[in-house]
């Protein structure tokens, strides 16, 4: 073993687990593989995407689920779905909020850009007893905190099934190929032409699928795009000042060696 | 090495100032014109990528402070507040959670290195205890802030770990309740995370100046682990190593913000996105990857209490290493034998860390006792026969005669 044969190997071998990342256990159904256009190194949202998965949210999955980090106005954010102020204001004015006047009387407002949905139910006992005992989770972050991240999330959305022969099911619950035990709570949501696109797209369960998990992707990572594109100025930048270092070591060092 | 200062104050204002606080002096003897081994590689480059790491968490840390909550109610909250509406606080926390994973990467090449070219042999014991007490803080220290973002993982590993001390005897339950503020990990318990958290980096500052103190009295050692002889062996400091460290630093960046723009997730786990739930159970609780080789020799042992021991054991056994390494040869290159347990070592480490990371099940947890077997055997025994019956290699007569070309020598010790 030659002197530098030992570093390099040491230096791979502690590289490895590092790069293999977190070693993770889960015994998830094989799950869908999706060609998402963020997952790309430099890759964007899709713009026309987030609006329709906006509208699969606001229409479908809002009336169970909340959507606590997001705001109305987040959604004319650069690098969201790119909704004018006015239309995000007209978005948020469609929704009521309890606030109390000048005489402590409750009266109910519109709400503005700085609100976010309202909570479909009152509270945690009120939507499990709407749910079978389920408690729908919160969705700001759930392409983050599952294993699988949005593929998990379109193949749960597109995995409803009727069970296999001899499977039995509790009352109330639904199989479902992606989820873990293969019973969910939530029934199939997705059905053919459940929302009418206003750009005219055909609403196939697919088509909302793939929607809704890039709206819902934007809605946990919203800074991605600033991210990547201030990280493609961050890693020119390091890659020039390596090479002028790298010159300037060999300069210092020419007369040493 | 630590000779006569050749510090020479110029302006007036030094002059003053040299003769009431020779600070400058100090600086510039420690940095500037330190004699320093004329062959030190790139694996020496690390020492300075971990100081600016300390920096980068500190200062990352103290900004992310200004608008985090540690509440139980507001902590997750907060982060996700940070995330998305203070200005780059997306980039900060980033840096920051990365940035542990980094300090951990660039610690564990540094600790390595000091093991194969035996930087711990006298005269630098002092200084390689320090090292491994920094270690050990840098550990509690990234326990600690794993804890804050409160989320699922958050909360179920600080429950564990907490755990561990209650496996003491008698003593145990009450140690386990007054570390807490009470019965589990809640509001009592967070808050002084939190205050832990904030004050133990500076704490590892403090050690990292005497870590440093340390080399700069018997000097640097290198990757022949001879004695420096004379000038001839060395070059000063500035501009030699400031210049090869900063190289070695922009590379270094290059990989860490690589995963921070690219890759931010990469070392976290999708149960630290849901907030902490003491009612729920995640399936598999594990903690951040620089942990697992230690998680994986406590869940080795059957038995709770030895399990902690053996655990604690395998940092501890660091301290003595010094003593434990009975060869008089530092550099593992003149110790054939060496080599090959220094390898197996390393093999055993990344082994104990994939045990650590996937359930205690068959066959990796008959591996991991393995694995843990080994652990102790190669520092309990291997190192002390090693030094006894191993026959090293010839050493060179002096740095310079090993790394400069013939003829070179004598031109290189003229001043």
């Amino acid at each position: 073993m030659s002197a530098h044969f030992l570093p390099r190997l040491l230096a791979a071998a502690l590289l490895v687990p590092a790069l293999a990342g977190p070693v993770r256990a889960e015994d998830h159904p094989t799950l869908k593989k999706v060609e998402w256009s963020f997952e790309k190194p430099l890759g964007t949202y899709e713009r026309p995407a987030l609006q329709r998965g906006f509208q699969v949210f606001k229409e479908i999955c809002s009336s169970c689920h909340t959507l606590h980090y997001v705001n109305f106005r987040n959604l004319a954010d650069h690098g969201g779905p790119g909704f004018s102020v006015a239309e995000v204001k007209a978005i948020a004015a469609a929704y009521q909020k309890d606030v109390l006047d000048d005489t402590g009387q409750p009266k109910q407002v519109p709400r503005t850009p700085s609100d976010g949905f309202p909570d479909p139910f009152a509270n945690e006992q009120a939507a499990r007893a709407s749910n079978g005992g389920a408690l729908p989770p919160d969705l700001s972050l759930i392409t983050h905190a599952r294993e699988g991240g949005a593929n998990y999330v379109y193949s749960l959305l597109t995995g409803f099934k009727e069970p296999p022969a001899g499977f039995e099911m509790r009352p109330g619950m639904n199989y479902n190929e992606a989820f873990a035990g293969h019973q969910i709570a939530m029934p199939a949501q997705l059905t053919e032409g459940r929302v009418t696109y206003t750009d005219g797209t055909a609403a196939t369960p697919d088509q909302m699928a793939h929607d809704v998990v890039t709206f819902l992707e934007w809605a946990a990572d919203p800074k991605m795009e600033e991210r990547k594109r201030l990280g493609l100025n961050v890693m020119t930048y390091l890659a020039a000042l390596s090479l002028l270092l790298f010159l300037a070591y060999r300069k210092v060092w020419h007369d040493k060696h | 090495m630590s000779g006569h200062s050749t510090y020479i104050p110029k302006s007036g204002i030094e002059k003053w100032l040299d003769s009431r606080l020779p600070i400058i002096r100090l600086a510039h003897d420690s940095f500037v014109d330190f004699p320093t081994p004329r062959n030190l590689n790139y694996w020496w480059t690390f020492g300075a990528i971990l100081s600016f790491m300390l920096a980068v968490m500190i200062v990352s840390g103290i900004v992310l402070a200004m608008h985090y909550t540690p509440n139980t109610a507001l902590a997750f909250g907060s982060v996700e507040h940070i995330m998305r509406d203070v200005n780059y606080g997306w980039l900060i926390r980033f840096i920051h959670a990365n940035g542990a994973s980094m300090f951990f990467l660039a610690v564990y090449i540094h600790i390595f290195r000091g093991m194969y070219y035996g930087s711990y042999k006298a005269p630098r014991e002092v200084l390689w205890i320090l090292g491994v007490l920094i270690f050990l803080l840098m550990m509690a220290t990234a326990f600690l802030g794993y804890t804050l973002p409160w989320g699922q993982m958050s909360f179920w590993g600080a429950t564990v770990i907490t755990n561990l001390f209650s496996a003491i005897p008698l003593v145990g339950e009450q140690l386990h309740t007054w570390l807490l503020g009470g019965f589990s990990v809640d509001n009592a318990a967070l808050n002084r995370f939190f205050s832990l958290h904030y004050l133990l980096p500076f704490v590892i500052a403090g050690v990292v100046v005497l870590h440093i103190w340390a080399l700069h009295v018997p000097g640097n050692g290198n990757p022949l682990g001879i004695n420096v002889k004379g000038p001839q062996d060395t070059v000063p400091f500035h501009p030699y190593y400031t210049v090869k460290d900063v190289f070695a630093l922009s590379i270094f960046l290059l990989f860490y913000m690589g995963i921070v723009f690219y890759k931010p997730e990469f070392f976290g786990n999708p149960d630290n996105a849901i907030p902490a739930n003491p009612l729920v159970t995640p399936a598999h609780i594990v903690p951040e990857w620089y942990l697992l080789p230690f998680y994986a020799i406590l869940r080795s042992i059957p038995d709770k209490l030895a399990g902690v021991l053996a655990m604690f054991g395998s940092i501890a056994i660091l301290f003595v290493l010094p003593w434990l390494d009975t060869s008089k040869v530092r550099s593992g290159r003149f110790r054939p034998l060496f080599q090959i347990f220094f390898w197996l070592l390393l093999i055993d480490t990344i082994v104990l860390g994939y045990v650590g990371g996937n359930p205690p099940e068959e066959p990796l947890l008959t591996v991991g006792r393995i694995a843990t077997f080994w652990y102790f055997l190669h520092f309990l025994i291997i190192l002390p026969v090693l030094g006894l019956i191993e026959k090293p290699k010839k050493l060179p007569e002096s740095i310079a005669a090993a790394v400069l070309p013939k003829g070179a020598m004598a031109a290189s010790v003229k001043p």
